[in-house]
């Protein structure tokens, strides 16, 4: 094995948030908000104005991003604006660039079969021509 | 290492379908891509993880036959199965895929072979889930054996290549 346990469980420990946003981003509503936030910060009345669901059900979708870490809300300010958290967008193209990674090796071990596959051809080309 | 250079591998994953595009050219024709697709023996030699050994148990790559294998590791097994839907050579392969592990989980794999003339071929891969969940446990694992693969081995065959 070429990585510790504690690399793998710091690898599993982002493995289990990306889990979280990318069932987050499952619903359409959610991807909507995500959207919405990615113009500016915005209070959950705001968020819940293009949608025929009530305050109660945005504030509930926002606990999912929240708990993903895709949104913060602040603290201080009266009005309590949503902020999109845009490092957790990068954390997931890393996933996803992992991913390619990963095919890409495998694909590259193809790349190694199909020249051996040519070598043989042209060998075996070349005994034939002799034989004849 | 080839000195012909070649565009890598891209990925897609639509955060709003449960859907992994793929996309690879290759130096070879496209009757070769598509035997290293279905001929077990060539199979084995570069479709599973390095660090694992891959065991055929049953192969029929015809359309209506199926597959099942296994990757090993000392004692950890990792088995697979699925259906081929429709294989119709140089062009296309439609499989189904399932973990063992996870049993519930099957997605439905779309395989085109695009022939680029100059014996160069486009290969293009749709992975359509069920849920958004199923796809993301799939990158989720792709993201372990990525983990434990590292470059070291790659570098290895290259240099041997």
């Amino acid at each position: 094995m070429v990585c510790s346990t504690e690399r793998l469980s710091k690898e599993m420990a982002v493995d289990d948030q990306l889990s979280r946003v990318f069932s987050a981003l499952a619903d359409p509503i959610r991807r909507d908000m995500v959207a919405r936030l990615a113009v500016g910060d915005a209070t959950v009345n705001e968020l819940a104005e293009p949608y025929s669901v009530t305050v109660q059900a945005v504030s509930k979708h926002l606990k999912v991003l929240e708990d993903a870490g895709l949104v913060s809300r602040s603290k201080q300010a009266q009005r309590r604006p949503v902020h999109l958290e845009a490092e957790v967008f990068d954390l997931m193209t890393k996933w996803i660039e992992r991913y390619r990674q990963e095919a890409e090796q495998r694909y590259r071990r193809l790349d190694a079969v199909l020249a051996e596959m040519a070598s043989e051809d042209t060998r075996q080309t070349r005994v034939e021509g002799e034989a004849s | 290492m080839t000195t012909t250079t070649h565009p890598e591998t891209s990925i897609s994953a639509d955060p709003a379908a449960p859907v992994i595009h793929i996309t690879r050219e290759f130096n070879a024709p496209v009757d070769a891509v598509f035997r290293a697709h279905v001929d077990p023996d060539l199979v084995v030699k570069w479709q599973g993880p390095r660090y694992l050994e891959m065991r055929v148990e049953r192969w029929d790559a015809s359309t209506g036959g199926a597959y099942r294998f296994v990757h090993s590791h000392g004692d950890e097994e990792y088995r697979f199965y699925g259906s081929f839907h429709e294989v119709r050579p140089g062009e296309r392969i439609v499989q189904t895929f399932t973990f063992e592990g996870f049993p519930d989980g099957v997605s439905l794999d779309t395989l085109t072979f695009e022939d680029l003339g100059d014996g160069r071929t486009r290969l293009h891969g749709a992975s359509v889930f069920a849920t958004t969940e199923a796809r993301d446990m799939m990158l989720a694992s792709g993201m372990e054996t990525g983990v434990v693969e590292g470059y070291e081995r790659l570098d290895e065959m290259l240099a041997e290549g």
